[in-house]
């Protein structure tokens, strides 16, 4: 069913990270990023590996759920190891056939890249498991507020991201009894060619978008009647501001980047 | 000739946080005939439960015959067994897709298979049914017409399927009293007409005292009553309102009347009747 799909992922939690101020932990991920591609030896990339499983466990979600979100990016992640595999340039090789030579210098990146990604994914799922949507782009707003001087609308664009999340679910669920409306119809969305399936979309997709339509009508006077004009001068109900906590995740992060870059240059 | 539904539990986003048990344990038989109405409190599962009878929504737990049919089971004829079942949905007219009413009504009787000739007849059937002048409506935008004539349009195009069970949740939300009594006049017409079993959800206790001659009465996801709507209405207060529900204004009125004296006879349940009483005993005619 639609419904099933749970929206941006957000697992309501109490953890440390769920408490954390949303710049935080979107700052935070892209410093791990760095640190991430930092990594090139065997100690890099074990200590990468325990401090994001140790993020995991501090986060409480279930374990299972979070390394289920690395499956729609599975095919990437298997396609960047057999290319490292079977592609990477070496002197010892391992096996060869015809044309095909597998070399334990490619065997090593092919695992090495495909971490990098696997750690990635891991850790950025982390923030949006543990990061209600609209949170999110509260914090997205305050990061780009620096850059509104050169132009960048950043209230703008939050309002934007806000206003359709908001909307998503609403939509999953109109779509979700369009279907079923349809289908009591007798609509068959399952049989036929490509263009046939295309074609019996139509009877979903065209009140679909005749909703949505006039929801964005309707949302807009809304606004406006509120007297709506933009982010000018606009205060909020909720202040993000920072803890001690923030403090101490922000050491936490230069301290892990501060280790992988001893071990880059000085490896033990 | 029967819906069947034995001991259904339906849960809603099972396995996420989100998780909501919407049904618990509903075991229920309606037969061709009968005129159900399902009242109960916002969120205590009344459309979940209407979903589940013709197959929209399959059971967590539990089996839903159509007909000795096991919508789970594996019988060639399943599909045509849910096509018996016709369902307008809450605010119908927001699926109405086509360029012309007629293009719309006719979208469920071709899925169903009918000839062309057929499938005129059944949307010249269904709209007058429905109330809706052929000749002037049905090369006519669906986009055009008012909200109350949309619903219409939508609920013909239910009803032009020929449903042996027909299933409205909630038909007259939003409408107002006129376009209210429009429909239910119309779903009587039918009802009598085609000898179909209806089943209505509702809202309101005198739409379910008037029309139905059965009420189910759902409260927290389950089955809290299910009998006459005299039995109901008449002798069951306590629990109505331990369900966030009342009995419906003209039992509240005879009541009142009564203690003020007023020599009404017991048990006046509809609009009509007691109006008719109040009239009788005041001698007006
Ligand atoms: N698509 C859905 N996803 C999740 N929960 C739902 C969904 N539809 C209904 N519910 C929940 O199931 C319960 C029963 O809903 P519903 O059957 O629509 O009640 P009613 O029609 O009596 O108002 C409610 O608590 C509602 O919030
Ligand atoms: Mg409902």
């Amino acid at each position: 069913m639609l419904s099933d799909i749970t929206l941006g992922q957000y697992y309501p939690g109490n953890s440390v990270i769920h408490h954390l101020d949303p710049r935080t932990k979107i700052l935070g991920t892209l410093l791990f990023i760095i640190a991430i591609f930092m990594a090139t030896n065997t100690a890099g990339y074990i200590f990468l590996c325990v401090f994001v499983m140790a993020v995991i466990l501090a986060s409480r979600l279930p374990v299972g759920m979070v390394f289920r979100s690395l499956k729609p990016l599975a095919f990437i992640i298997i396609l960047t190891m057999a290319l490292h595999f079977f592609m990477g340039e070496g002197e010892q090789v391992l096996f060869e056939w015809k044309f095909l030579r597998i070399t334990q210098e490619g065997l090593a990146m092919g695992i090495k890249m495909s971490l990098r990604l696997v750690l990635l994914l891991l850790i950025s799922s982390v923030l949006t498991f543990t990061t209600s949507p609209i949170v999110l782009t509260d914090g997205i707003e305050s990061l780009l507020n620096p850059f509104k001087r050169i132009g960048v609308p950043a209230h703008e664009l939050a309002m934007m991201m806000t206003i359709a999340l908001r909307f998503i679910p609403t939509l999953i669920e109109e779509t979700d009894r369009i279907i079923k409306a349809q289908t009591a119809r007798g609509a068959d969305f399952s049989s036929g060619n490509l263009l046939q399936k295309a074609k019996n979309m139509l009877p979903v997709l065209i009140p679909l978008f005749i909703s949505a339509f006039r929801r964005a009508d309707e949302l807009a006077i809304a606004m406006e009647a509120r007297c709506y004009r933009g982010g000018e001068g606009r205060t909020r109900m909720h202040e993000l501001a920072y803890t001690k906590v923030d403090v101490g995740a922000f050491v936490l992060i230069v301290v892990v980047m501060a280790i992988m870059a001893a071990l880059r240059w000085w490896p033990l | 000739m029967s819906i069947r539904l034995e001991h259904v539990d339906f849960i809603y986003m099972q396995g996420t946080p989100y998780e909501k048990q919407a049904l618990s344990d509903v075991s229920l038989t309606i037969n061709k005939g009968e005129f159900v109405a399902v009242i109960g409190h916002t969120g205590s599962g009344k459309s979940t439960m209407v979903q589940h009878l013709n197959g929209l929504l399959q059971p967590s737990k539990g089996k839903v015959f159509i007909e000795d049919v096991d919508l789970a089971g594996k019988a060639p004829n399943i599909k045509a067994c849910k096509q018996k079942v016709g369902m307008v949905f809450q605010y119908p007219e927001h699926q109405i897709f086509a360029e012309t009413v007629f293009e719309d009504i006719a979208f469920g009787p071709r899925n169903k298979g009918m000839s062309e000739a057929e499938v005129e007849q059944q949307v010249h059937e269904a709209m007058d049914f429905v109330g809706l002048d052929y000749e002037t409506y049905a090369k006519r935008s669906p986009f055009q017409l008012s909200g109350g004539q949309m619903r219409r349009v939508a609920i013909a195009g239910v009803v032009a399927m020929k449903p042996d069970y027909l299933i409205l949740d909630e038909p007259s939300a939003g409408l107002d009293p006129g376009a209210k009594e429009a429909i239910f006049e119309r779903i009587m017409k039918l009802y009598q007409a085609r000898k179909i079993a209806i089943i209505l959800v509702t809202h309101s206790m005198e739409e379910a005292a008037r029309y139905a001659n059965r009420i189910l009465v759902l409260s927290k996801s389950r089955i809290l009553m299910d009998g006459t709507p005299r039995e109901i209405f008449l002798h069951h207060r306590d629990e109505l309102r331990q369900a966030s529900l009342d009995i419906p204004q003209t039992v509240q009125l005879v009541e009142l009347l009564r203690q003020g004296g007023l020599k009404l006879p017991e048990g006046l349940l509809t609009e009509p009747a007691v109006v008719a009483a109040i009239k009788k005993v005041r001698g007006l005619h």
